[in-house]
């Protein structure tokens, strides 16, 4: 286990040595501080005229008004921001012949995977650790129910880490970090999408589609539902994830 | 300490190494030596456990590299054609970093780390990027690297090319000053390389090995004739006689389906002769070859100028 921090830690390190890091950052929250203010205020205006929603005198809850919204947008938004994070991790090790130090040093190859693996994710709590500031403004500005909030981070960071899975398969398919990059949007993108055609496949096709969509499991997420196989699901495809990388990098040192 | 069996590494149909075979003992320092293409890095991956080979055995330390990369890979240091360094590390970040993915315990990072720095001239660099430093630099941060940790066994894969004369020179004395701690197989593909720094040589050329040993011992090998084999459909006592009285040629000996034509020591090219007279006797020619890849053809391939430009 320590070996693999010490990989995690050098490729986390590492990437504050180039523009990337930061520039990630700086994107990532400007996006989400865009989505938070214009969820914020549409929320004010709907609850400060009539209720919308029919029936008695209560307005939508901040669970339904803000942190569904902003956590759902979080996580597209992720699903773009994410591969920057990922594309590097493997393929510049080859196109810079580091792989070579890696994988002739008395370390398994797993140890390996999961070392970049984490360290993309030491990136992803840097980018999710501003955020906190949203439901702390909404702490301070109302009464918000802690446990959606907390299920909606637990869930954008399992779903972070599908896309961070699928980032790092492909970042040990190509030397190329644009294709890897692309490739791992189009993957995830498809991921989400699936769900869509459970709609006119009808039955068991429609179930399987459906569990194997990566937002049906988020829904219950943001909704403040934990559900085991819903973190069942998530964690196989990112197990799944590092299993195809590894087995990547078995045929890469086959061939070179 | 390194003992190598029947290796064959095979790309597709094509096979960059076949059949090598060959012993290090401790201690020594070992030349390999081909030209470029001639299957020296394949070698070097498969012994170092980097890469499987398609068959045979790699013994080090006891160890088998297949059965038990990890015995092998903490008791052998690496030095890949390309310096294996993160070009946005700190020297000394950097070869930390090394240590400890290679097991060096972390109270002892520290002292590894300046040991190599002092072993390889490179204490005045230790605090510089080393995408700032020049490729000489760079290759002697690739060997700090290899011996952190203090491996039995290390394994260079061409250390000096692409350095300048001054470099290379520099370069030679730390790995000469690394002889006697550690066994070393180091490769080159510029003859004059392994005679300046190796007490033993194995030669390699299109993946086989064609000869080994001692300097002195290749240079008497040296001298020895080319083989040239010749398949004819009809043989005849005449038609060999009179080959064997061909200027040049040394002997020519029967064996069934084929004669061997053992050539004199600077025989020059005759081998157009030989073809001549075989079809003047209609002894009808199936096939003419090169027995043997001589260690002159070899040598031919090689690179005996120093200067990087000459094989640019
Ligand atoms: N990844 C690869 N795929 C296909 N062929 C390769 C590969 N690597 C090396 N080869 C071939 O194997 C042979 C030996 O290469 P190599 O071991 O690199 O030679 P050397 O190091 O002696 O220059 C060459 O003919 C080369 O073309
Ligand atoms: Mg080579």
């Amino acid at each position: 286990m320590k070996r693999v921090w010490n990989i995690a830690w050098r490729d986390f390190r590492a990437y504050f040595m180039s523009p990337i890091a930061y520039v990630i950052i700086a994107l990532f929250l400007f996006i989400m501080g865009w989505f938070f203010f214009n969820n914020f205020n549409f929320f004010i205006q709907s609850a400060s005229r009539m209720n919308p929603y029919g029936g008695g005198g209560t307005t939508p809850s901040v669970t339904e008004g803000i942190i569904r919204p902003l956590y759902g947008n979080m996580n597209l938004t992720l699903l773009f921001i994410v591969p920057f994070i990922s594309m590097r991790l493997i393929a510049e090790e080859k196109k810079m012949h580091t792989m070579e130090l890696l994988l002739t040093a008395p370390l398994k190859q797993w140890q390996i995977v999961v070392g970049k693996y984490f360290s993309g994710l030491l990136l992803l709590s840097t980018l999710l650790v501003p955020t906190l500031a949203y439901p702390l403004i909404l702490g301070v500005a109302s009464n918000p129910d802690w446990g959606p909030i907390f299920s909606a981070y637990l869930g954008t960071y399992l779903m972070a880490g599908c896309y961070l899975s699928i980032g790092l398969f492909f970042s040990s398919v190509t030397e190329n970090q644009i294709v890897s990059g692309i490739l791992t949007i189009v993957t995830s993108l498809f991921f989400w999408l699936i769900s869509w055609a459970a709609y006119s496949a009808g039955g068991a096709w429609s179930d399987f589609l459906n569990y194997a969509s990566l937002i049906t499991h988020l829904n219950n997420f943001l909704r403040g539902v934990f559900d085991t196989s819903d973190f069942v699901f998530y964690l196989s495809f990112i197990f799944i994830g590092l299993f195809l990388t590894h087995r990547s990098l078995d045929s890469y040192r086959w061939r070179s | 300490m390194i003992r190598v069996s029947n290796l064959t590494k095979t790309y597709g149909p094509r096979a960059a190494i076949q059949d090598i075979s060959f012993e290090v003992g401790k201690g020594q320092i070992v030349g390999f030596l081909g030209p470029n293409g001639a299957g020296k890095s394949t070698t070097m991956k498969i012994l170092t456990a980097f890469m499987p080979a398609t068959s045979g055995t790699v013994h080090i330390a006891g160890f088998e590299v297949f059965e038990n990369p990890l015995e092998v890979k903490k008791r052998v240091g690496y030095l890949p054609e390309n310096p294996p360094v993160y070009l946005d590390m700190l020297v000394a970040d950097y070869l930390s970093f090394a240590a400890k993915i290679h097991g060096v315990e972390s109270n002892k990072v520290r002292a590894a780390v300046d040991r190599v720095l002092e072993k390889v001239a490179l204490g005045d660099v230790r605090g510089r990027l080393i995408g700032n430093l020049s490729k000489g630099y760079r290759q002697r941060v690739g060997l700090a690297q290899a011996i952190l940790h203090e491996p039995e066994v290390l394994i260079l894969d061409e250390p000096t090319v692409g350095l300048d004369p001054k470099q290379i020179i520099e370069i030679r004395n730390v790995i000469r000053g690394l002889a006697g701690q550690h066994t070393v197989i180091l490769s080159s593909h510029i003859l004059p390389e392994v005679t300046a720094t190796c007490q033993r040589v194995i030669v390699i050329n299109r993946g086989k090995i064609v000869d080994q040993g001692t300097i002195e011992e290749l240079s008497s090998h040296l001298h020895k004739g080319l083989v040239y084999s010749i398949s004819v459909k009809k043989p005849s006592p005449d038609g060999l006689k009179s080959i064997q009285t061909i200027p040049g040629v040394h002997r020519v000996t029967d064996q069934g389906s084929k004669w061997m034509i053992e050539m004199d020591p600077n025989a020059g090219e005759i081998r157009d002769r030989i073809v001549d007279v075989a079809v003047q006797k209609g002894l009808g020619v199936l096939e003419f070859r090169s027995e043997k890849m001589s260690l002159e053809e070899v040598f031919l391939e090689l690179t005996t100028n120093e200067s990087p430009e000459a094989h640019a």
